[in-house]
């Protein structure tokens, strides 16, 4: 994960994805380390994302291509997501409120 | 941070008596006026430490401490195996043994400023910086291990560094008991092109001026002359501490409850120093101590290289490195009692006073270096470790200025191009790949290092040094 402009992102590969965690929150900082190191392993930035939840399983799809310096420019990289502030729940029906801290 | 929740000790101690789960006091070190800029989150960050088990004397903050995940950046906390003692993943953080290390040259400033814009070029070509920089040295599993296992060690067998630079580094480039098999494969897929590479946000490499003297003796014996350059290094363990970080991290949330552990914090997640999930962290983390090390010494080889060119004469000898996270082993005076304890400094530097068994004969004397990180613009120090630390805060000091402003907040204070530019101006030249990353790691950002380090020694955690002001900046 890296500080970009995910315009510049042109979506021509795709990694898929699939997690399981006792709860939503967790979930949520799965799904965020698994972009994490699939950025790190690939060295790809991604610039959409497809996610699918049911009960305490995720299914999601990131679409991306191989980080160029010169066009992307990234600033930092990310090291892990955080427990910290974290929260996944729906502030009202219908209106989910995801946040995590990234530690860079 | 409201000083009037702390009993004042001294001009530079404060104290949180125990309340509400707190099973040892906390102490923050700093001045008034820097408690007063901290952030409210260092109260509560150090006192939910003082709530873990087995936790021994007191929960510390540094001078320079800030808000972290879990545990305060600057904090120091240690345990006892023996009292149900814990080992926290939160507590040595993502960066594992990040740390700084600084290499000696006879060059005068003027000599590196005759050709400065030259050498920053050629440092920032041959040494791997910022995101998605990838290094010369590709290993196999089987290199992997041998690196995981031997530290700066491994790097000079296969010629990244000289053998007498392990003197000069914390347990002579190599810790013991780390544990190849409780590294995952992920872990070991991040780091493959990542040897010998600085990382992005606050990690460098500088070319500085020792600028001032504080203390003639020490300076001398650590090989620092005023108006000399050294080279300054700070990075970690790259990718694979941060993915040993982040596995750990959730095993021990998910592991706390079947150690009846109650986290104040998920961020403080841990598990028994005696527990299996506590040995198996204990041997990752070691691993990952050893890989930020071996780090650190390939790119020290890639700067003595890059000097090469321009001053053949000079070899760069290492000064001192020392991490600033991590848990170790150590044995520490207890109501005159010697116990073995395992110490987190989480963004804080081990600061061994003189006579200490596990610094060289050379520095002996005189304390070990303790070397603190500056922003860009304000220049660095070098301080030595005194014996006063040792009851003070188990041998530790601060180790940087500590942010005052988040990196987000910084973008929008400053443009990178204006950094660059302004400090360009004061005779320091920037190169890093990107804008945005230098504006996030402006001067500016930063508190004053100068106060920082000044409260350190008050508080009796370290002496002065050396002042080192940047001429060339290569960051990640």
């Amino acid at each position: 994960m890296a500080i970009l402009d995910p315009a510049t992102v042109r979506l021509e590969q795709t990694v898929d994805f699939a997690l399981e965690a006792p709860s939503l929150d967790l979930l949520l900082v799965d799904w965020l380390n698994a972009l994490i190191y699939e950025m790190a392993e690939r060295r790809m930035v991604f610039g959409a994302f497809h996610v699918k939840i049911e009960n305490d399983r995720l299914k999601g799809r990131a679409l991306g291509e191989a980080v160029s310096r010169v066009r992307h420019a990234p600033a930092v990289e990310a090291k892990g997501a955080t427990y910290t502030e974290l929260a996944f729940v729906e502030d009202r029906p219908g209106l989910w409120r995801a946040q995590c801290v990234i530690d860079v | 941070m409201d000083v009037s929740r702390f009993e004042k000790l001294s001009e530079t101690a404060w104290r949180i008596a125990p309340f509400g789960g707190m099973r040892v006091p906390a102490i923050v070190y700093a001045t008034e006026d820097l408690m007063t800029e901290m952030d409210d989150k260092v109260f509560d960050q150090v006192t939910n430490v003082a709530k873990l088990p087995g936790i021994v004397r007191a929960s510390y903050a540094m001078p320079d401490a800030h808000w972290g995940y879990g545990f305060p950046i600057g904090g120091v906390a240690a345990f006892d195996a023996d009292e149900g003692g814990v080992v926290s993943a939160g507590g040595v953080g993502f960066d594992v043994s990040c740390g700084v290390r600084t290499h000696l040259t006879h060059l005068t400033r003027e000599q590196v400023v005759s050709v400065q814009q030259e050498l920053a070029d050629a440092l920032f070509e041959h040494v791997p910086a910022g995101v998605g920089s990838e290094g010369e040295i590709a290993l196999d599993a089987q290199g992997m291990n041998a690196m995981l296992l031997g530290g700066a060690q491994w790097a000079i067998e296969r010629g990244f560094g000289r053998p007498e630079d392990l003197d000069r580094i914390e347990e002579r480039g190599c810790a013991s008991g780390a544990d190849p098999a409780a590294v995952s494969e992920h872990a070991r897929k991040r780091q493959r092109r990542e040897m010998g590479t600085l990382g992005s946000g606050n990690h460098y490499l500088e070319v500085q001026e020792v600028a001032e003297i504080f203390d003639d003796k020490i300076a001398a014996a650590y090989g620092l002359v005023k108006g000399e350059c050294v080279v300054t290094i700070h990075c970690g363990s790259r990718g694979l501490g941060h993915q040993i970080g982040t596995e750990y991290l959730r095993e021990m949330v998910l592991s706390a409850p079947n150690y009846g552990i109650e986290l104040p914090d998920r961020e403080l997640a841990c598990a028994p120093i005696k527990s299996e999930l506590g040995q198996k962290y204990l041997g990752a983390m070691r691993a990952a101590i050893n890989c930020a090390l071996a780090n650190r010494e390939i790119i020290g080889h890639l700067a003595r290289q890059v000097f090469a060119r321009f001053f053949a004469q000079e070899d760069l000898p290492l000064m001192f490195d020392v991490s600033h996270n991590t848990c170790k082993v150590e044995r520490h005076a207890i109501d005159g009692e010697t116990r073995q304890l395992f110490v987190h400094r989480k963004g804080a530097t081990r600061a061994f006073g003189p006579d200490h068994e596990s610094l060289p004969q050379a520095l002996r004397p005189y304390g070990q270096p303790v070397l603190i990180g500056g922003s860009m613009g304000a220049g660095s120090y070098v301080l030595a470790g005194v014996k006063t630390s040792e009851p003070q805060a188990f041998s530790s000091a601060c180790h940087g200025a500590g942010r005052r402003m988040s990196r987000h907040a910084a973008t929008r204070t400053w443009g990178g191009r204006q950094v660059v530019d302004d400090l360009r101006a004061q005779g320091i030249i920037v190169k890093s790949p990107s804008l945005r990353g230098v504006a996030e790691e402006a001067p500016g950002a930063y508190k004053d290092v100068r106060a920082v380090v000044d409260s350190a020694e008050a508080a009796g955690l370290a002496r002065k040094v050396a002042f080192l002001k940047p001429l060339i900046c290569v960051k990640g």
